[in-house]
């Protein structure tokens, strides 16, 4: 019976780990008593200031917005109403497409994260073992620096008078009066630049556990390389390439500063639309429930990425 | 991994790498640059580095971010640091739910954990005469983001040491108090200092948050060159990028060698 030891270590994990604290066992109440005042301040200042506020955002979703911009308690779901199409003739498609964009935009920057990291996460597998460390440094350096002066930086070599627009202007690729941004190839080439490391490192902690051998027999079976990456050593590194796709996924949908910098007025993405009605519109309400819808976006996809890690999620923190 | 890879694996890493750390050349080189507008190089100068002494703004708004750095990473080492060693020591209920909480800043987006606060504040304000939005309030919304990278990178480390040898301290003879002084607390340095650095970075380069914490007359670095992107970017920015990019960088290098150092260690 293969249940039966499992069903018994379960039992055993259910109880507290009572047995070794300074080679004395400890009764529960000394645990409750020494959790208390080592995590009791943490645990309060998380309730008060983030639990508490994203609570209250979740209740402001459903307040509606006086005429000067005050909020008036009285429930509604006219704000989600609205996000999902709701206009006051008919459907009006602008809101829903706000939604739309943004998961698109998530979706793309995952795919074209996941092509352009892959080679990196099988180069530095590849690595002499001192030089892993190192080539891993350097891929999340750029993660760490200030994302502002990424994106502006990215301005710069996308600058109407930038040697690579000129050059797209010689190759008569872009034309005369033609600029590289603001415009989407310039809002998901900062995407890509900004979340591969998010990409790299969960894709090498999966490529670092291949098993070398069976890449091998595939080929001594006759297989061509690109069937015995398709047929073996993708579901070999399947784990690592959805919690990859899941880590860039989710904060470049909801982005703000780049497709503020980079996209202009018209390529709104959800971080936009809540700093809009933050900012400008003044309706708080409505900005609440767009990140309400965020904020379940992120949590279907923090499901999923808990579910194909086995929990293990230490691994995403770059 | 022995298996043998085409070179052109190795052709398409160096690009992505090249690609990765093109915005940050161009920004470190541009700050050198001596030509005011454009994008042409017109020769070599630190004359944009001397006057940023001289620029009162930039130096207020640098004076503010460390301060609100130093204040929030002080903080948040002392709350995620205890967490860290409550949690991988002692049962509580709740503590499964509380993980996933704490996990939350990690992965929110930051524009809905900074409206969230925003909210907050303004409902404080209502009923606190006196609270105004400001350095206090970035600080207190700095120190929410921090904790659970703190408390994170502490607690992977204490899971990396053996408890036996607290046990070995105490059955030498070793109080508590002893122990925790000689035995853990050295053992848990290496992730505090890193978690600490990591706080520290955070807190330097975080735009979105602070943006929507702040109140007039707080401004910090990211909000300066914000602003300045949005009116029109002058080579002082750039010299005052480059310096926070150098910084960052630093730091985390610094983290890459002590956990690598304790990693050879083990």
């Amino acid at each position: 019976m293969p249940s039966a030891p499992t069903e018994s270590t379960k039992v055993k994990n259910r109880r507290p780990r009572q047995a070794v604290h300074f080679g004395e066992p400890l009764p529960l109440g000394a645990h409750l008593c020494r959790a208390s005042w080592l995590c009791g301040p943490s645990v309060t200042w998380m309730m008060l200031f983030l639990v508490g506020p994203l609570l209250f955002v979740v209740a402001m979703s459903f307040a509606q917005r006086g005429d000067d911009g005050e909020i008036v308690w009285r429930f509604t779901t006219e704000n989600y109403a609205r996000l999902f199409g709701q206009g006051a003739l008919g459907f009006d498609p602008v809101q829903p497409l706000i939604l739309a964009r943004s998961l698109g935009v998530g979706l793309l920057t995952a795919i074209l994260c996941l092509l352009a990291g892959l080679p990196v996460a099988f180069f530095i597998a590849g690595l002499p073992h001192r030089w892993k460390g190192a080539a891993l440094t350097l891929v999340v350096i750029p993660f760490w620096t200030n994302l502002l002066v990424r994106t502006y930086g990215w301005q710069l070599i996308l600058a109407p008078d930038g040697w690579i627009a000129r050059g797209l202007r010689t190759a008569n690729w872009l034309a005369a009066d033609g600029e590289l941004y603001p415009g989407w190839p310039a809002v998901l080439i900062a995407l890509v630049c900004d979340y591969l490391p998010f990409m790299i490192l969960p894709l090498y902690t999966s490529v670092e556990k291949l098993d070398p051998a069976l890449e091998e027999a595939a080929a001594d079976l006759g297989a061509s390389p690109l069937r015995a990456f398709w047929s073996v050593v993708l579901p070999q590194i399947r784990p690592g390439l959805i919690a990859g796709c899941v880590l860039v996924f989710l904060p470049a949908s909801g982005q703000f500063v780049i497709p503020d910098l980079l996209g202009g007025a018209k390529l709104a993405l959800l971080g936009n639309a809540v700093q809009q009605q933050f900012g400008a519109s003044r309706d708080w309400p409505y900005g609440s429930a767009i990140a309400v819808v965020a904020l379940l976006v992120m949590g279907a996809g923090l499901w999923l990425h808990t579910r194909v890690t086995r929990g293990r999620r230490e691994v995403a923190l770059p | 991994m022995k298996t043998r890879r085409s070179p052109l694996t190795g052709l398409a890493a160096v690009l992505v790498f090249v690609f990765l750390y093109a915005p940050l050349a161009v920004v470190l080189v541009f700050s050198f640059n001596v030509a005011r507008h454009g994008t042409m190089w017109e020769g070599f100068t630190v004359d944009w580095y001397l006057r940023l002494l001289n620029n009162q703004a930039a130096l207020a708004a640098a004076f503010n971010t460390l301060q609100l750095a130093c204040t929030s990473t002080l903080f948040a080492t002392c709350l995620g640091t205890a967490l860290a060693y409550g949690i991988s020591r002692y049962e509580f209920p709740g503590k499964r739910l509380f993980h996933h909480v704490l996990h939350i800043p990690v992965f929110i987006p930051d524009i809905v954990l900074a409206v969230a606060l925003l909210l907050f504040f303004a409902l404080v304000r209502k009923f606190l005469a006196g609270f105004e939005l400001g350095m206090t309030t970035m600080t207190l919304a700095h120190i929410t983001l921090q904790i659970p990278f703190i408390a994170i990178v502490v607690r992977a480390r204490m899971a990396d040491c053996d408890p036996q040898l607290e046990e070995a301290a105490a059955d030498l003879g070793a109080g508590p108090w002893l122990t925790f002084r000689h035995v853990t607390l050295p053992l848990m340095m290496p992730g505090i200092v890193a978690g600490s650095l990591l706080a520290f970075t955070l807190s330097l380069d975080d735009f979105v948050v602070s943006f929507f914490t702040t109140g007039p007359g707080a401004t910090t670095l990211p909000i300066l060159i914000y602003s300045s992107v949005k009116r029109g970017i002058t080579p002082e920015i750039h010299a005052l990028a480059s310096l926070i990019l150098v910084v960052s960088a630093a730091t985390v290098v610094t983290v890459a060698f002590l956990r690598g150092r304790t990693e050879v260690k083990r």
